[in-house]
């Protein structure tokens, strides 16, 4: 379905598996799982009703190519941009996933304090883009920071690294950001989850090239595919494409291939994949993947992996029951105002 | 000696970045080149580093300046004409002017926009585009009308922890010109009176604030005295000001170079029959440009836009009723 340009892809190989390696590799594992365990909790309250007000998006079958990206930043140094399908990237990153539940409840304790939702959330301060709607408009926002950073004479090693899908990749924005982020040669990681399906818009529709990472070599940039439902090959390729940003390579193009395992959001049952992508390489279940791989070389016991299962669980458990109890948004208590400077907001002029 | 309002604009900009090591120059031909208008002459020669070329993208340099603001920069972004800004529209209103509301970080950003009709320029050259924006929440919009009002309120925009569209009016860029540049008299968010009167009250801003005043002066021979209410920033519109000259002269007339469907001057017209209506001893006016795309020929454009005459016969029919 999706052919994969051999020459710039890369894989692991055993001799890759250094105790730095396995170590990582296992720290992301837990943020994979722990990723999976808090949406299929997320998504079970929205079955249920009541609790969520808007959607929920998932980041099923694509947690080893976002964690392996969000694992190798620093968070209070690098600035990261995440999108839709990022849970297991930000915890990776360092987002507590009481900020995740906090967002999606509403809760004014939250970051986005019942004013955004969903995934629709970070805290800028702290590296932690907070995405809007529109696709590929991060991409020049996350250079922006970098750019300050490099005129303020304080962006030493720090990166910047954004994510997004086949789809998002043919808005303008994408591209004036990606060609902007290039020109400046600037410090950053676009990472590409090529899931195979924009909502319900297969490739064929979507772009003519034969590869996405084919375009790097338009922007002048490094490019990479990788098996995105391989942990340990996406390790390797984010690990490889980080080091060079660090290193001072500019920008870094990493497209995965993988199939998303949930519809675009909870309400959309993905009808439109075919049975026959559901039975492809790509549809192998990446956290599944990254389990046999550990089990395999010993890394990880059943006894390990159930403790592991119960305690991420508990968490998350916990952490729901927690916000359910904190209070709502009051319409009251709300300060309506968008801009920071108070003087010039306008009262309102209606009756 | 004196100086033009888009000297003026330069000279702020020279202010900004000599103030403030967090303020950088970003847009299209504005480094060695010095910008489509020379907005920008000479200065990345004085600041080297700080002011700098842009590829076309109007998306990525609002995107690019406002992830600058999240890391403490005060970005000036040049627009090298504000028909271009809508290419930017979604980095604009959705981005730049929702992250403060969001995630409680300001967006400290001033986007310039060479604004306005000149003749020659031609639909894709010409355009206003103050009330677009101004209808998005978390953007402050200004309309400097005079060579002071660019450059201190420039400098403002700047020194503001909001995102400021500075929308310049190019027709005022080499034909205004003041001896000096006098002390800051307004902040933004206040109007001024342009001339007092008290038949009847033009409200107004940018390029037009002249029409407006040279109707003024045609209206005198008749023997009525106009009053001329400069917005200086159409938001925040400053109603109070709006309300008391109404209150004054009975007689509204709202005046805009932009397109005639919402806009500005319904907003001033909503304001003052909405808070004023008892102030009113005649029906409000508007008095906006055609509901067509800019022409290029100058007859054509002459009639598009208001000009001295049409607000005259206008102000004369407003003073009958």
């Amino acid at each position: 379905m999706y052919p994969v340009a051999l020459a710039s892809s890369i894989n692991c190989v055993e001799t890759d598996l250094t105790a730095d390696f396995r170590d990582q590799f296992l720290l992301t594992y837990q943020h994979m799982l722990l990723s999976r365990v808090l949406e299929e909790k997320l998504g079970s309250l929205y079955r249920a009703g009541g609790r969520i007000v808007g959607g929920v998006y998932l980041g099923k079958g694509q947690e080893a190519f976002s964690a392996a990206l969000g694992v190798q930043l620093q968070k209070g140094k690098d600035i990261y941009g995440p999108l839709i399908r990022d849970q297991a990237g930000r915890i990776a990153f360092g987002e507590p996933i009481i900020d995740t539940v906090r967002t999606y409840l509403g809760a004014v304790t939250g970051p986005m304090r019942g004013r955004d939702g969903n995934i629709h959330r970070g805290r800028p301060k702290e590296g932690h883009m907070a995405m809007i709607s529109h696709l590929g408009s991060l991409l020049s926002v996350v250079a922006g920071g970098l750019f300050a950073r490099r005129l303020a004479g304080t962006l030493a090693d720090s990166i910047g690294a954004t994510s997004i899908g086949d789809g998002g990749t043919s808005t303008g924005s994408f591209h004036e950001g990606l060609n902007m982020a290039a020109v400046e040669k600037l410090p950053i990681i676009v990472s590409i989850a090529n899931n195979q399906y924009a909502y319900s818009t297969p490739n064929t529709r979507q772009y003519a090239c034969e590869n996405l990472v084919d375009r790097a070599a338009g922007y002048g940039i490094e490019g990479i595919t990788v098996d995105a439902t391989d942990l340990a090959s996406c390790l390797k390729a984010f690990r490889t494409a980080v080091a060079n940003a660090r290193a001072g390579g500019g920008p870094q193009m990493i497209v995965g291939t993988l199939l998303r395992l949930a519809g675009h959001g909870e309400h959309d049952d993905a009808s439109y994949i075919p049975d026959k992508a559901r039975q492809g390489p790509s549809a192998r279940d990446c956290l599944q993947v990254a389990e046999d791989f550990a089990r395999d070389r010993g890394w990880l016991s059943s006894a390990g992996l159930r403790e592991l299962n119960e305690e991420v669980r508990r968490n998350v458990d916990q952490t729901v029951s927690k916000v359910s109890k904190e209070p709502a948004p009051d319409p009251f208590k709300e300060n309506w105002q968008a801009l920071s400077c108070a003087e010039l907001v306008e009262g309102q002029h209606e009756a | 000696m004196s100086i033009t309002y888009l000297e003026a604009i330069r000279e702020a900009q020279y202010e900004a970045l000599r103030n403030d090591p967090s303020v950088f120059l970003y847009g299209q031909d504005i480094a060695t080149f010095g910008g489509a208008f020379k907005a920008t002459k000479n200065l990345s020669k004085e600041f080297p580093n700080r002011v700098f070329d842009a590829p076309i993208s109007e998306d990525a340099m609002v995107g690019m300046a406002v992830g600058a603001a999240v890391e403490g920069a005060r970005p000036i972004i040049e627009m090298q004409f504000a028909d271009f800004s809508s290419i930017g529209f979604n980095q604009i209103v959705n981005q730049a002017a929702t992250l403060y509301w969001r995630t409680n970080v300001p967006c400290p950003i001033t986007i310039r926009l060479p604004s306005g009709g000149t003749a020659g320029s031609g639909p894709f050259h010409s355009q206003s585009m103050e009330a677009l924006y101004a209808h998005y929440p978390g953007l402050v919009i200004v309309t400097p009308a005079t060579v002071e009002d660019a450059y201190w309120m420039l400098l403002d925009s700047v020194a503001l922890n909001d995102p400021v569209i500075f929308c310049e009016h190019k027709f005022l860029y080499y034909h205004l010109k003041a001896d000096q540049i006098g002390d800051r008299e307004l902040p933004i968010g206040k109007a001024r009176i342009a001339r007092p009167g008290r038949h009847a009250t033009i409200v107004t801003y940018s390029a037009m604030v002249h029409e407006a005043l040279r109707a003024a002066e045609e209206l005198q021979l008749d023997g009525y005295q106009i009053e001329v209410v400069d917005l200086r920033s159409v938001k925040p519109m400053d109603t109070d000001t709006i309300l008391a000259s109404v209150a004054r002269t009975g007689r509204l007339l709202a005046l805009g170079e932009a397109f005639p469907w919402g806009g500005v001057t319904a907003e001033i017209i909503a304001r003052v029959t909405t808070d004023g209506f008892h102030l009113l001893d005649a029906p409000p006016m508007r008095l906006n440009s055609k509901d067509t795309p800019i022409p290029y020929h100058p007859n054509l454009w002459k009639a598009h836009r208001p000009t001295t005459s049409t607000i005259a016969a206008a102000l004369r029919r407003l003073l009958r009723n």
